[in-house]
């Protein structure tokens, strides 16, 4: 089992999930959070005052996968999320240790 | 004969209430721009700067103020009483004056009242963010009840100013420029907020929590404004005096216009951004700028008067911010700075007003306020202390002084 850790641009979320829908992903978890790669800051001006934006916001999602499907995975992120632009985002493959689904207390391959 | 004097009397006294009520609507205005323009970890306690600060003006300028203001003082003395057992005329005396008494007693104290509530709180926006709130709430007392009212009565009671040929219709100077020479007085003792000034003169933006609130707020002065300017005329009972009403709405109105477009292209050429707040600002402005005098000038003058005010709170703004002046909403500028244009423009379009008495106007309420303020907040900050601890100034003030969050969903 894998975790696929992914952070994109904000907008693209719509798109990404339906394409983790169509390879058959049921479950995924979302969060905002900020962060730059390559993409930098941007100056800011407020009152007169500049100041620069370093953290750009970003969508992070976090997707429990079997091993069987982590490449439909991945191709699908990728395309879903790209737009050529630099800040695109990146996905951060993990392996999971175990995973268990609370309501029934399944675990393993069976709880993802 | 009698008819008409019982129907004009309560037309006046109608037209009194009605425009105090409209500027009291200008307190929830201020409430609404100032917790648009600090942080969300600091709204609750503006919130309650506001509300607290209306309620003692209204019952300060009940126990005393308003008998110092318009009681028998003369000259530099202003007289001294309560208000708190008023009484109103009698109908003999209303129809055997002839026309001298044609509004209700009662009425003159309420649409008082609010002006004061409305100098008050033109202080609360620039100590924002790191007052502590009694410390607030203790000037507010002095201030109701003695700073405003004693220079209140040189101009609209009939003292010393008054006699000097200054003229100020509706509050430039008495009202706004008084409220920042308070507030002046205040921020100088009180000090930036944490981390607004770094090394080598850089200015750290500090960015509003709600652009909606702050707009609306705007807005709801505008609206109230026509209150402030309008019924400062006195009267609407008559022809002439109703079309004078009907000129001072229009020339509020074209002025508030002219300084926010006037503002928003300031912004935009200074800075390449149509910076919201900063038009914010520019409404504001212009109508201060035309507070002094909004009846003599034609709206073509009114635009002028009001955009030129726009384009000097800009400036205003971004000098005080240079010498490290810490105005969270700008109330200094939009009240102050522009206060003085207004009170200086009187001398263009009307011309019973001489540049040497608005100057002494000028001078006289900006040193008493500025000082006497000065001493009040000194001792105050020695009694109590005036500023939150550096600890608390970060967690926010909402959570230390107030313990309601403002947007608890929202946390940070």
């Amino acid at each position: 089992m894998k975790l696929v850790t992914c952070i994109i641009k904000p907008f693209k979320l719509d798109d990404v999930r339906e394409a983790l829908s169509e390879v058959g992903v049921q479950g995924m978890t979302v969060i905002e959070v900020k962060g730059f790669g390559r993409q930098k800051g941007h100056t800011e001006l407020y009152r007169g005052a500049e100041y620069v934006v370093d953290f750009l916001p970003k969508i992070k999602i976090e997707v429990a996968v079997d091993d069987g499907l982590l490449e439909q995975v991945i191709e699908a992120v990728s395309k879903a999320a790209n737009t050529g632009k630099v800040g695109d985002g990146k996905i951060f493959v993990t392996t999971l240790d175990e995973v268990v689904r609370i309501r029934t207390g399944e675990t393993g391959p069976e709880a993802v | 004969m009698e008819a008409v004097t019982q129907l004009s009397y309560s037309v006046d006294t109608l037209y009194f209430l009605l425009c105090g009520a409209l500027v009291m609507f200008m307190a929830p205005g201020f409430a609404m721009l100032e917790s648009g323009l600090v942080r969300s970890k600091n709204t609750s306690e503006i919130l309650t700067k506001n509300v607290a600060l209306f309620s003692i003006a209204s019952l300060m300028y009940l126990i005393c103020g308003y008998s110092i203001m318009y009681s028998d003082g003369s000259g530099w003395i202003p007289g001294f009483g309560t208000a708190l057992w008023m009484t109103d005329h009698s109908v003999e005396d209303v129809l055997a004056s002839n026309g001298d008494i044609y509004y209700s007693g009662a009425s003159d104290f309420f649409f008082q009242v609010v002006f004061v509530a409305t100098a008050m709180s033109i202080i609360s926006g620039a100590v924002a963010e790191r007052m502590k709130l009694f410390a607030f709430l203790a000037f507010a007392v002095v201030m109701t009840g003695f700073i405003y009212p004693v220079q209140g009565f040189w101009k609209w009671g009939g003292g010393a100013l008054d006699e000097a040929g200054f003229l100020d219709f509706a509050g430039s100077g008495v009202v706004h420029m008084c409220g920042a020479a308070a507030a002046l007085a205040g921020v100088i003792l009180l000090g930036p907020r944490m981390g607004k000034y770094g090394k080598d003169g850089v200015i750290n933006p500090i960015v509003g929590a709600n652009m909606p609130l702050a707009t609306l707020g705007v807005f709801i002065l505008w609206f109230g404004w026509f209150g402030f300017n309008g019924g400062s005329e006195l009267v609407v009972s008559n022809i002439e005096e109703a079309n004078a009403v009907a000129l001072i709405f229009v020339n509020t109105n074209t002025a508030a216009a002219a300084g926010l477009i006037a503002a928003l292209v300031t912004a935009k050429l200074m800075f390449k951004k149509s910076d919201l707040t900063m038009a914010l600002n520019g409404a504001l402005a212009g109508l201060v700028a035309i507070t002094a005098e909004p009846l003599t000038p034609s709206p073509a003058w009114a635009l002028l008067i009001g955009a030129i005010g726009g384009v000097i709170v800009v400036f205003s703004i971004i000098a005080l911010d240079k010498v490290r002046i810490d105005d969270p909403v700008g109330a200094i500028s939009v009240h102050g700075t522009v206060g003085v244009w207004g009170l200086l423009a009187v001398c263009i379009t009307n011309p019973d007003a001489t540049i040497g008495a608005q100057i002494m106007g000028i001078v006289v309420i900006f040193a008493w306020t500025f000082v006497v303020s000065l001493v009040v907040w000194s001792v105050i900050k020695m009694m109590m202390g005036i500023r939150v601890s550096e600890s608390e100034e970060q967690e926010g003030v909402d959570i230390v002084d107030i313990g309601v969050a403002a947007y608890p969903e929202f946390t940070k």
